[in-house]
């Protein structure tokens, strides 16, 4: 339409075309096809919209489900249920204690190895590594995301656990700390600690470089610019400026740890008792959940097993919440 | 942040050699976290082909899994159960969830409702999978009685649909603004601008989020314990137990015999295989959109 404007030739049938827009019977046409249009475009949104409420709905469903399923074993053990040190489904007394300790020791020993490795293939990707290799790197952390964490558990179980229990564990135990004792049997709360690490670091390490690349160009520049070395210019220049993302990235991978259930099912040892060594076979919540489930009993085992779902799912949900709120503001922050 | 930068005012070749030290130990220990996290990748992958390769036969593809005490069997049951609940999930949730990421990038925009289902599919990208099995089970397995495949389809669905929402509405962020007025100065409606302009535009970042979400659904087995559970024998009703490759690994990796164990070996080779072959043909599909 818009070239025969141009064109001075089609004058004529632009005018014919005006005047025959005026008619009743074209504009009643047009009336209705215009109709059709917002009543097509109102369906389509309310289509849309409804996908989008689906969405927001299966959270508040499974929050209100599991609260429900959960009811008989708060009623059963009220808060007894969150200090207990008892886990026995033969005595139908359940605490949460043993297993939320798994949760947050095994946890805890991932972040201790996975920030700071996190931290140096981001600062190498970002800094030290040569261009054309950024992109194949970078690539490997990720393709490392994407390895299911059922892979990582029988890694875990057959060839890390008896790696550690032959070298690592009789070395550690040789020191006499008192997390360190006992008999080195591989698997446990160390060795769940240690394959979490490696499944953390690919997510934490992604944060970290995707908020590095945020610093402007010009700031580390200048700090090259007056002598520094590329150590004190991340030190002073880059981690200055990116801190909120990185602490997001480092609850990002928190909140993988606390919910990762395969990997640590395999190697954790699953018994429902607590030691003072991390060396001992212990339980995460998402452990107890995937040993016993199953063949739980309806009347209390189930609902109890049912709370301990509630509890991670409430942990990692303000955990995860943070990571939002951290790594946004991390990564807005564009410009000096 | 000035406080630690050094002081020129006065040459200190003894500072001088600490910073250039400091820095060298520095960008080793970072050179040697990245070969940390290459060798642990290579040595999984190593680790697979070593000992799943050897498990792959003509009875692995053919056999159903064996029963306890018995010899040989292979995966048949458990592949073709894993296939139907993938395939299935991926066919309910690959529409949900383009619908739901159009309606977040080009109705909802900065809404307060769009702004909470964004929190929302944040946290169900990385809420913990062994918790949404939980909820599958609450209102698709206690309420008929028995485990089923169909239950599995609904817990990966529900893992899927977030990862599709989320690339979709970022893919759709990208398509400039222009496209879709030029589209609109054309006098056409809002669907068709979306369904053939601007998802158009995105097709391959949107097959990329598809692509992506089935490889998270073929490895996830956490939400298929108590939802599909397993079977032993050959079975196409998902309205039953179902046998899937992630369930039978872990209970024949974690059982006594060795032939199990090496059965698992070889299900954890092929699915990692096809979830890393997947995971780099969408990066492939997607660097050709970016570059276009």
């Amino acid at each position: 339409m818009s070239t025969s404007a141009t064109h001075p030739a089609d004058d004529d049938t632009m005018k014919r075309d005006t005047q025959s827009a005026h008619s009743p019977t074209t504009q009643a046409a047009i009336a209705a096809r215009v109709a059709t249009f917002a009543r097509a475009d109102r369906w389509f949104e309310g289509l849309t919209l409804s996908f989008a409420l689906l969405v927001l709905l299966s959270l508040a469903g499974l929050l209100v489900s599991l609260m429900y399923e959960a009811w008989p074993a708060f009623r059963a053990f009220g808060a007894n249920f969150l200090v207990g040190t008892t886990w026995s489904p033969s005595d139908n007394v359940y605490g949460a204690v043993i297993a939320i300790y798994g949760t947050l020791a095994t946890s805890a020993i991932a972040l201790i190895f996975a920030v700071p490795i996190s931290f140096g293939i981001a600062l190498f990707l970002t800094e030290t590594c040569p261009l054309w290799l950024r992109r194949p790197l970078g690539t490997a952390i990720e393709l490392l995301a994407g390895v299911p964490s059922i892979i990582y558990g029988i890694w875990g179980l057959f060839v890390l656990a008896p790696l550690l229990q032959a070298w690592v564990q009789p070395l550690l135990v040789a020191t006499g700390l008192p997390f360190f004792a006992g008999p080195p049997l591989g698997i446990g709360i160390f060795t769940a600690g240690m394959v979490l690490a490696l499944m953390v670091i690919p997510f934490t390490a992604s944060v970290m470089r995707d908020v590095f690349e945020t610093v402007p160009p010009v700031l580390k520049e200048s700090a090259y610019g007056l002598g520094c070395t590329t150590w004190e210019v991340v030190r002073n220049v880059v981690l200055p400026y990116t801190r909120v993302g990185v602490i997001g990235g480092v609850m990002l991978g928190l909140g993988r740890a606390l919910g990762e259930t395969m990997a640590v099912t395999f190697v954790i040892g699953n018994a429902n008792r607590l030691a003072p060594s991390l060396f001992a076979p212990g339980n995460s919540i998402a452990s107890t959940l995937a040993n016993e489930f199953a063949e739980a009993d309806p009347a209390l085992h189930v609902p109890a097993l049912f709370a301990l779902g509630l509890l991670l799912f409430v942990i990692t949900f303000f955990v995860l919440a943070a990571a939002r709120w951290l790594t946004a503001r991390g990564t807005r922050r564009a410009g000096i | 942040m000035a406080t630690n930068l050094p002081s020129f005012t006065a040459v200190d070749p003894g500072l001088y050699r600490r910073r250039k030290v400091t820095n060298a130990v520095g960008l080793v220990l970072s050179s040697v976290s990245m070969a940390l996290g290459l060798i642990g990748l290579l040595w999984i992958l190593w680790t697979l082909a070593y000992n799943g390769l050897s498990a792959l036969s003509w009875d692995f593809f053919t056999k159903s899994t064996p029963a306890p005490g018995s010899e040989g069997g292979g995966m048949a049951n458990a592949i073709l159960g894993s296939l139907m609940i993938v395939g299935f999930a991926a066919v309910v949730s690959t529409p949900i969830g383009i619908l739901a990421g159009v309606y977040l990038s080009e109705f909802g925009r900065s809404s307060r409702f769009a702004q909470a289902t964004r929190f929302v599919v944040d946290i169900m990208l990385s809420a913990p999978s062994i918790v949404i099995g939980l909820f599958v089970f609450a209102i698709a397995v206690a309420t008929v009685g028995h485990f089923s495949g169909w239950a599995g389809s609904l817990a990966l669905s529900l893992i899927a649909i977030p990862v599709v929402v989320r690339t979709t509405e970022n893919m759709l962020n990208l398509v400039p603004g222009s496209l879709r007025e030029a589209a609109f100065a054309l006098g056409a409606p809002r669907w068709k601008v979306s369904v053939s302009v601007t998802l158009r535009a995105v097709k391959g970042g949107v097959v990329t989020g598809v692509l992506l979400a089935i490889a998270r659904m073929i490895g996830e087995t956490a939400p298929l314990l108590f939802t599909a559970l397993n079977n032993q024998f050959f079975s196409t009703d998902m309205a039953q137990p179902m046998a899937n490759l992630p369930v039978v690994i872990f209970n024949f990796a974690m059982s006594p015999y060795e032939d199990w164990q090496k059965l698992a070996w070889g299900g954890a080779f092929l699915i990692a295989l096809v979830v890393l072959a997947i995971n780099i043909a969408a990066r492939v599909l997607f660097r050709d959109k970016v570059q276009a």
